[in-house]
């Protein structure tokens, strides 16, 4: 899954231009909808369904699966790896996002603006890394952080520097942040620039015959009139960073000592499910971190549409 | 390269998809847009809406690019570089020997082929998963957008609702139902998550709205035009320019998917390229085994070519696209 497969849940439905009696349409809708609504059924809301189900049992040694009610999610809210975990990822979702979508707007709005030489080139230019897969992105970057071969490395011997390792473990967090900046850093500038080209020109004409500067055109009228942008592009990003698992996946075999079993909540769930056969809590610690998730977006979402 | 980036895909030709996009704008924001004829004209007067270049703003943004370039340069520069070269030369420079030629052979050989094994795999999922993903979000896009179903609302609740949950989250549960209908460690396992796109469907739903005009819809019934013939020769043209963008993000989801596959697949004959490649990555790091970073590298620089290249063929239509799709709240 990546990002986009999450974007619509930011949305409202868009209206229907005009209602039309349903008749013998209603079934031809019914014909072009159904492929996608049976496989939907059958990879979203089965697994949902199914795990629900699994987190409702225990698989033990002796007697085999048996029913054990809430007692999974209670072991999962008091499991400390799970909040290690959680606690890790809530800190890159603080400091890596706003750095993130921080850049990516500056870019949409210094394209937007007319004042770049070159625009078409360094839209595309920009948002190139998110063409290159995760693990490309983990294994090129994991290498360019290595002391061995790596830049890193490189700048130390060539400058007689000692440049700390962005693999240990104070800064491996860091570096797994700058990698998903530079992967996303270009879609997101992708969404506020789209998002800025249907903003009518006129209300800029309109604002600097008030006599507006271009900051204040940016703060008064273009902030406003991508909002829904912001919102979207800010909930893609913290579903993102809980979802956080390719990046450290890969970047483990890099640095063993650093990035543990139970780094992420995703990292967590995988090793519990196949490498320690644990699929009911697996599946409970999936739904847990599902919820929660789910009720992050949310207040973004209710923060970020309130009129402020 | 060049001349596919001259063309500003948004504004300058009134017939570019672009110009669709730009319409797409809500009626309580769309004022008439006197600032649209000046922008017609080759080379415009300077003015506040105009403004001229600024080579400070140029050079700062500069520094963005820098950044997402440099990673990318240095895998083409160490891409030519044999095993002992990448340990004995600086990164962003090249090493004394060239062996670009050598790397590629030996990376599409290696191992009785399995690179090309893998790309071939790849480009399986990519067919079947993303042109299927692709055709399911067209269908359910302007069936939503241009038919009043019963239901419609609901399935709208659901597919937003669910996306709230993380993929991931998804990821154990259905690799159990899929190894108890015993479809794990075959193409299927890959292949059918890959089908749904709730980006894409809701893409088209948006753009489907906007595109096929009701009235085109009612002529043709009105001709006698069957319903899958009103769409494939009516609707479907004029939703290409969605169609392309949905084809195009499926296909890079499903090119660079890591996380579905390393959990339904085991064995190496049905690896996607990034399973492959990070098994390669892994053989390095375990005692007794063979360190392939030369391939590693190489082996990434082939992997990200064929996508990128789509992307930037196909600029104009994707871009256009996603602007219809990504604003309208």
């Amino acid at each position: 899954m990546t990002l986009l497969s999450t974007s619509a849940q930011a949305v409202r439905p868009p209206r229907p231009r005009r209602r039309r009696p349903l008749g013998r349409y209603g079934l031809t809708g019914w014909g072009f909808a159904g492929p996608f609504v049976a496989v939907f059924a059958l990879v979203f809301l089965a697994p949902i369904g199914y795990a629900a189900y699994l987190s409702l049992f225990r698989d033990r040694m002796i007697g085999g699966r048996s029913f054990v009610g809430m007692d999974n999610y209670q072991q999962a809210l008091t499991d400390p790896q799970f909040w290690e975990g959680l606690e890790r990822v809530g800190l890159f979702l603080a400091v890596q996002v706003p750095i993130m979508l921080g850049i990516a707007l500056l870019v949409a709005l210094a394209i937007d603006s007319g004042r770049l030489y070159g625009r078409s080139f360094f839209r595309v230019a920009v948002f190139l890394p998110y063409a290159v897969p995760a693990v490309v992105a983990s294994l090129m970057w994991g290498f360019i952080y290595g002391t061995q071969f790596g830049l890193v490395g490189n700048i130390n011997d060539t400058f007689g520097l000692s440049l700390p390792d962005p693999l240990s473990p104070s800064l491996v967090l860091a570096s797994i942040g700058n990698i998903v900046t530079w992967e996303f850093v270009g879609y997101n500038m992708l969404i506020f620039y789209s998002a800025l080209r249907v903003v009518p020109r006129s209300l800029y004409e309109a604002a600097a015959i008030d006599g507006a500067g271009e900051w204040r055109i940016i703060s008064a009228v273009k902030l406003p009139a991508i909002r829904g942008a912001l919102v979207i592009a800010t909930i893609f990003s913290v579903i993102g960073s809980f979802q956080l698992f390719n990046e450290p996946s890969i970047l483990q075999k890099l640095a063993p000592n650093a990035i543990t079993n139970d780094f992420t909540p995703n990292l967590y769930t995988y090793s519990l499910s196949f490498a320690g056969q644990q699929h009911n809590y697996a599946a409970t610690v999936a739904i847990v971190m599902g919820v929660i998730t789910a009720i992050i977006a949310y207040a973004v979402q209710l923060r970020g549409m309130r009129k402020g | 390269m060049t001349t596919s980036f001259t063309t500003d895909s948004t504004g300058s030709s009134p017939s570019s998809p672009g110009h669709r996009a730009s319409r797409t704008t809500p009626p309580a924001t769309a004022r008439p847009r006197t600032g649209g004829s000046a922008r017609k004209s080759r080379r415009p007067p300077h003015t506040p809406l105009n403004p001229r270049p600024s080579i400070p703003l140029t050079l700062v943004t500069g520094v963005v690019v820098l950044y997402t370039l440099a990673p990318l340069l240095w895998l083409v520069i160490n891409a030519t570089k044999s095993q002992r070269g990448l340990f004995d030369s600086f990164g962003l420079w090249f090493a004394d020997d060239f062996n670009l030629w050598d790397n590629i052979t030996r990376t599409l050989t290696y191992d009785d082929g399995a690179f090309v094994r893998w790309f071939l795999n790849t480009l399986l999922y990519v067919t079947v998963g993303a042109g299927g993903a692709t055709v399911l979000a067209v269908l359910g896009g302007y069936a939503l957008a241009k038919y009043d179903f019963p239901g419609r609302r609901a399935v709208f609740a659901v597919v937003i609702g669910a996306v709230a949950v993380p993929g991931t989250a998804l990821a154990v549960p259905t690799f159990l139902m899929f190894s108890n209908m015993g479809l794990t460690n075959t193409p299927w396992a890959v292949i059918i998550p890959s089908l749904i796109s709730p980006f894409g469907l809701y893409l088209m739903w948006v753009f489907a709205l906007e595109a096929v005009p009701a009235g085109l819809l009612e002529a043709a019934r009105i001709d006698g035009s069957s319903e899958l013939r009103t769409f494939f020769t009516i609707a479907l043209p004029l939703l290409m320019p969605g169609t392309i963008t949905v084809l195009l993000f499926s296909m890079v989801a499903t090119w660079n998917n890591y996380f579905l596959p390393l959990i339904m697949i085991k064995d190496p004959d049905w690896y996607p390229l990034t399973l492959g490649l990070n098994a390669w990555n892994a053989q390095a790091q375990t005692a007794g085994g063979e360190a392939v970073f030369d391939l590693i590298i190489t082996g990434s620089l082939l992997t990200i070519v064929p996508i990128v290249a789509a992307f930037l063929l196909l600029q104009r239509y994707w871009q256009s696209g996603l602007a219809a799709g990504s604003v309208k709240e």
